[in-house]
């Protein structure tokens, strides 16, 4: 999974939303831990802005 | 490694943090307080509407610095427009206040700063050090370097992208049915009515709703929630927000001047909150209210007890989950049974139909409660609608 910086609004919801808690949030950086993604794909669901893609 | 000592590590500066920090301060404990953010309280994430009911109970001061509007009451409009106007007498606690909620985060870590906390900014915490069965810290990037924080109690105040507990072994997630998307934007030369906090129902915001809150005579927030068990699409949530504005033409000839986006949980209380040498408060507890969405009155409220309890297991040299407990008991006094029940009628709220809430809202509107809550709600219901208030027998 990634996200699109250009449209991120680092708010959190991905992260807090993940069930496998694998998003990170720095304080303007969002990664992605491809090892315990199950790609769900949830994370791009509760995006607000649809920021979130495979 | 840099290595700094405390008693109480408090993770995340907002609403909940800082108050844990300010009653663990004010209990003698050695606090230290850190945020990953350069600046407490920005970029705003809030819809900034607030209830005023509990600020004496937490021995919040008001201040003018983050009052923006008092309003009278609120509006709830149902899909064809029918409306259930509610004065603030009445509607207790829902609405009070709409506020400068940067401003009220950094009001309320002075309070915690006046007390003796320390504390850091552009701190992340990205760990946390488990030791014979006990948190004792966490290591935390400070300004591009490596920072390592003894600790004997740590608080996870890390708000719903919230780790702490997940990194110390406590289950928070939550389902699709309970977690809401939303995205609000601040509108500023649209008509509104700053006496009023405006919610609209139904299949504008399937699970949710849209909300207008005013800052002053024509600038508001317009922001909306949506379940995320019904939302399918990349940005829907979004699309959602724009469509409905989009057909109001009082809000769509204004100006964004702001962007919000996030996610509130609205689901039942954590069922653990407590481990040795840890407690969590506020949006990482999942305190937020599963009817409104709001978290900062219930965070708050929560995090007095947390800072007590805190202050009180330094005093006695007891970090261990048994005498958190106090906490964990503290907290559930406070505001387990709502949640629950307010949870129960999210729940049903979430499958009525617009014609429904229609039907509801022109009933709500012609009675008169002594005090909005759902309890009351449901009660003047239950005679047109037994099948709706059926499931919430036990609590009528
Ligand atoms: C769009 C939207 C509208 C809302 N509207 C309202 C409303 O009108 N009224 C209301 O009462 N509530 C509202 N809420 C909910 C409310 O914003 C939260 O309940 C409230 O902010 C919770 O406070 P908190 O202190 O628990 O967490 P937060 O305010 O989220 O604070 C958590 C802090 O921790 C920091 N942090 C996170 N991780 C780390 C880390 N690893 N290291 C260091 N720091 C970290 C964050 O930067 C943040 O500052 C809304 C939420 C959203 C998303
Ligand atoms: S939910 Fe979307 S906008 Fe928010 S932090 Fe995650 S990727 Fe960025
Ligand atoms: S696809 Fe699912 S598991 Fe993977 S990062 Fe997104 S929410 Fe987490």
């Amino acid at each position: 999974m990634r996200s699109d910086k250009e449209k991120c609004m680092y708010c959190g919801a991905c992260v807090g939303s993940c069930p496998k808690n694998a998003i990170y949030l720095e304080e303007t950086r969002v990664v992605f831990d491809e090892e315990r993604c199950v790609k769900c794909r949830i994370c791009v669901r509760v995006c607000p802005v649809g920021a979130i893609s495979e | 490694m840099k290595e700094i000592n405390c008693d109480v590590l408090v993770v995340g500066a907002g609403p909940a943090g800082s108050v844990t920090a300010w009653y663990a301060a004010k209990a003698g404990a050695n606090v230290l307080l850190v945020e990953k953010r350069q600046e407490i309280g920005s970029p705003v994430r809030c819809g900034e509407g607030l209830s005023k009911y509990w600020l004496k109970d937490v021995g919040i001061p008001e201040d003018r610095r983050w009052i923006a509007n008092e309003v009278d009451g609120a509006r709830i409009f149902s899909p064809s427009g029918k409306v259930w106007e509610i004065n603030e007498k009445d509607a207790g606690n829902e609405v009070g206040y709409v506020i400068e909620r940067d401003q009220f985060d950094k009001a309320l870590a002075e309070l915690a700063a006046r007390a003796g906390a320390e504390i850091m900014l552009k701190t992340w915490v990205k760990g946390i050090i488990k030791r014979d069965g006990y948190i004792r810290g966490a290591v935390a990037r400070h300004m591009g370097d490596d920072l390592k924080i003894n600790a004997k109690i740590v608080v996870g105040a890390d708000g719903y992208e919230s780790q702490v507990g997940r990194w110390a072994g406590i289950d928070t997630s939550l389902k699709p049915n309970d977690i809401d998307s939303c995205i609000q934007y601040r509108m500023t030369g649209i008509d509104c009515d700053r006496r009023y906090c405006d919610f609209y129902l139904g299949s504008c915001a399937p699970g949710g709703y849209i909300w207008v809150f005013p800052k002053n005579e024509d600038t508001a927030n317009v922001g909306i929630g949506v379940q995320l068990s019904k939302l399918k699409n990349p940005g829907e949530v979004k699309h959602y927000l724009d469509r409905w504005i989009d057909k109001q033409p009082g809000i769509r000839k204004g100006k964004k001047i702001d962007m919000v986006a996030g996610a509130v949980s609205i689901s039942q209380p954590l069922e653990k909150t407590v481990d040795n040498g840890l407690m969590l408060v506020g949006d990482a507890a999942r305190m937020i209210d599963p009817i409104t969405g709001g978290g900062v009155s219930n965070g708050c409220k929560a995090a007095k007890v947390c800072g007590e309890v805190a202050g009180e297991a330094i005093a006695a040299g007891d970090y261990s989950a048994e005498f958190l407990q106090k906490y964990e008991k503290g907290w559930r006094a406070l505001l387990e049974e709502k949640q629950y029940r307010n949870w129960l009628a999210k729940e049903k709220l979430v499958t009525l139909s617009d014609k429904v809430f229609d039907d509801l809202l022109e009933l709500l509107s012609g009675t008169k409660l002594e005090r909005l809550n759902v309890l009351n709600m449901l009660n003047a219901v239950r005679e047109k609608y037994p099948e709706i208030v059926k499931e919430f027998e036990d609590f009528l």
